[in-house]
């Protein structure tokens, strides 16, 4: 079992929860990049969610969950005291960020959660981070503050201008990109997107024409996250790639989104039935 | 000895079983095992031949004629003590060991007429002591205090945790997952191994004193070399082969495809045929499993549990080279699954939005038999075709997890990522003893727990020797 040490809702709409979770094992070797696995109870579901931060000292690992289908609806129920079955990882490989100078860091939504760590890793190794925070509006965005002390540029945008710009995270990253140029400034000599899988295709192609690599965190279906199953299978370059092993980044340029999006639907008339019939009397909270 | 008369019956004794139309539709066991009097008629079939050929066939050496003998007498505590002496998961093998080759294909009654049904009787006996409400707890021995660990908590695993432990050693078990088991577990299905057995003879484990640490994946939580520094004097790697392989042929990333190891791991074990479990799977049609071997049957009679019309084995060669055991094939026979032997799939169709909708084959002919004196399968020109499927599982084997073999100095591998050891399971690097299919590559759980016993014997003896 493993205790929930604190528990933080990160938005006013209360969409996007931060649970520190006592795990010395996942806390051991855990680094931005990576993910764990958690299954609530003996009923649960493994899913994966990405390490959001780690104290090595306390034996913690930080994960920050939007409530989107039956199991991080029911995660969300779980209160700062409580204990959840299996929190196991960390699994997949690290971001590299050896020998890079300048990168653009690009979070979509829930995706800032797993940027924000990259993020400060780089910024700690004193890499130029550029950061821009994209989301729908103003009462979902997460890491107003800690967002600022990880880049050494922010730019925050929501699609409708009710907080920071108004606009899509690809408009500013393209902006950054010109005025590099423009400016006669040292280029991106990276660009790293984590957002929805739209989002990251539409920024791939943003990049693509000038030839910036870019690599993309992907989060496919997945069962038990260790090159086991293979069903979090992603087409890179032409050949098949298990995300939970050879993942979760990938060189965006190479990946398949039109497979990577039919893929991560395959489960969405189980995954909406499901969360119709979570327990309205205990409002998700199961045996207890 | 009891002087009692052999039984001269050239048949086994009949086991009973779930209607086959029946258990096609349920999760419980197909089959349900002797009663002690019929337990005690098969074992008087034993000859107690001087030499004892059986025992020959064991990867693990159970005194096969010993407990039949307590058996026949209806001793069956004494049987049961006879057995656990060198096994430590009989009511498993009981059931999924290959008897036919192994230790039944070595008695002398199946010169003429059947063998002695061993697996049934160590079935009976394993089954009958958990039964046993007032039966003594397992006694934990005296520990020697040196520390073992054992990566893995499948059969290799468990055996060599189990032998280690009864020898005094102090072990602790890493398992990935969050049950115990391994392939006992996420690939043997409920109605073949109930999962209740399983978790049984683990419980005798950690009552001797095995300890085990779930969610712990050593080469990424722990690294090998981390195990030493917290204190272990010897590892055991017992990791299994857990990547699947996959045919690589176009339409293999559709939506439908699943490896063996996906569909069944869903569904043993997260339990997806359940409602009350949260793992979904797909409500499907018709089903293709692509392979014929123990996974490939497993595979199958899975799909048709979970509600499929029509399940397909495709499979390149013919009938008499089908690798599943023969009873495998004739329960999935039984249970409806239909055999497109001679076929080799060669692209997977789909539709617009990227769903299975079939499985084209290429007829295969038998040629030449092979290095292996298999008959080799050979295309018949213009001969493909398209059977309608919605479903299709790759189950044509798995190879060794490269997360050790990623993150572990000193250590060499074969071709295939199996990592190199001897027949006691000895690797290239000092104290470090590897066993199971993470050697082997996809073989059976009692070769398995044969290398787990092995790798027991040398790791007590590489302890002795440092002293």
């Amino acid at each position: 079992m493993y205790k929930v040490v604190t528990k933080r809702y990160l938005n006013d709409a209360k969409s996007i929860c931060l649970f520190e979770i006592e795990a010395p094992l996942v806390a051991r070797h855990a680094r931005a990049g990576q993910f764990v696995i958690f299954r609530l109870d003996e009923q649960g579901e493994r899913v994966p969610v990405s390490v959001a931060g780690y104290d090595r000292e306390k034996g913690t690992v930080t994960v920050m969950v939007q409530a989107a289908g039956k199991t991080t609806k029911m995660l969300h129920t779980v209160e700062q005291g409580d204990y959840i079955s299996d929190f196991v990882g960390p699994l997949g490989k690290a971001t590299e960020m050896e020998g890079l100078k300048k990168v653009c860091v690009v979070g979509g939504g829930v995706g800032c959660a797993i940027a924000y760590p990259i993020a400060k890793e780089m910024h700690e190794k004193g890499i130029n981070v550029t950061f821009i925070g994209g989301f729908r509006s103003a009462d979902i965005v997460i890491l107003k503050e800690e967002l600022k002390t990880v880049s050494d540029k922010l730019i925050m945008c929501t699609d409708d201008g009710t907080y920071g710009e108004k606009g899509f995270t690809t408009v500013f990253l393209k902006n950054e990109i010109e005025a590099n140029i423009k400016e006669n400034q040292p280029q991106f000599d990276r660009v790293i997107a984590i957002g929805p899988d739209i989002m990251m295709k539409f920024l791939a192609d943003v990049t693509r024409p000038y030839g910036i690599k870019t690599i993309i965190s992907l989060d496919p279906i997945m069962v038990d996250g260790t090159g086991m199953c293979g069903c979090c299978r992603v087409i890179v370059g032409g050949e098949t790639k298990f995300a939970c092993v050879d993942g979760p980044d990938f060189d965006a340029h190479e990946v398949d989104f039109d497979s990577l999006l039919k893929r991560a639907a395959f489960y969405k008339d189980e995954q909406d039935e499901a969360a119709k019939h979570i327990c309205k009397i205990t409002g998700g909270k199961r045996n207890g | 000895m009891a002087n009692l008369k052999v039984n001269m019956s050239l048949t086994k004794n009949e086991m009973p079983e779930q209607d086959p139309v029946v258990r096609a539709g349920n999760f419980d066991e197909v089959a349900l095992g002797y009663d002690a009097e019929t337990a005690m008629k098969e074992a008087a079939r034993c000859l107690d031949c001087k030499n004892s050929p059986c025992r020959t066939g064991c990867p693990v050496s159970v005194k096969i004629p010993r407990f039949l003998e307590k058996v026949r007498e209806g001793d069956f505590d004494a049987a049961y003590h006879i057995i656990t002496s060198t096994n430590s998961l009989p009511a498993v093998c009981g059931r999924v060991c290959p008897q036919e080759k192994q230790c039944e294909s070595k008695c002398v009654r199946g010169i003429k007429g059947e063998s002695v049904g061993i697996g049934r009787l160590e079935r009976f006996v394993a089954d009958y002591h958990m039964a046993k409400a007032d039966k003594p707890e397992p006694v934990a021995p005296q520990s020697n205090s040196h520390r073992i660990a054992v990566i893995g908590s499948g059969p290799a695993g468990l055996t060599c945790a189990g032998d280690l432990c009864k020898m005094g050693y102090d072990v602790t078990i890493f398992e990935a997952f969050h049950k115990s088991g391994g392939v006992l577990v996420y690939g043997i299905p409920q109605f073949r191994l109930p999962k209740e057995i399983v978790a049984a003879e683990i419980e005798n484990l950690t009552k001797m004193g095995v300890k085990i640490v779930n969610n712990a994946i050593i080469g990424k939580s722990i690294t090998v070399d981390e195990l030493f520094e917290d204190g272990f004097e010897a590892v055991f790697i017992g990791s299994g082969a857990g990547l699947p392989q996959f045919l690589h042929i176009p339409g293999e990333n559709l939506l439908g495809v699943y490896s063996a190891n996906e569909l069944l791991t869903r569904t043993n074990l997260m339990k997806a045929y359940r409602d009350d479990y949260d793992t979904p799977i797909k409500h499907f049609h018709n089903v293709a499993v692509v392979g014929a071997g123990n996974v490939a049957m497993d595979a199958a009679r899975v799909s048709k549990r979970l509600g499929a019309e029509h399940v397909y084995i495709v499979y390149r060669r013919g009938a008499d080279e089908l690798p599943a055991r023969k009873e495998e094939v004739e329960h999935a026979e039984a249970e409806g699954i239909e055999f497109k032997l001679l076929n080799n799939p060669c692209a997977i169709h789909g539709d617009e939005d990227g769903h299975v909708t079939g499985i084209e084959c290429i007829r295969q002919e038998l040629g030449e038999p092979d290095e292996k004196g298999r008959r080799k399968p050979v295309p018949v020109p213009d001969s493909n075709w398209v059977l309608d499927v919605d479903t299709v599982v790759i189950a044509i084997g798995t190879s060794p997890n490269p997360l050790i073999r990623n993150t572990t100095e000193g250590l060499t591998f074969t071709r295939k990522g199996g990592i190199e050891a001897d027949e006691g399971g000895v690797t290239a690097r000092p104290g470090v003893f590897a066993g199971g299919d993470a050697v082997t590559g996809s073989a059976t759980v009692i070769l398995a727990m044969g290398a787990g016993k092995a790798g027991a014997r040398s790791i007590d003896e590489f302890i002795k020797s440092k002293k």
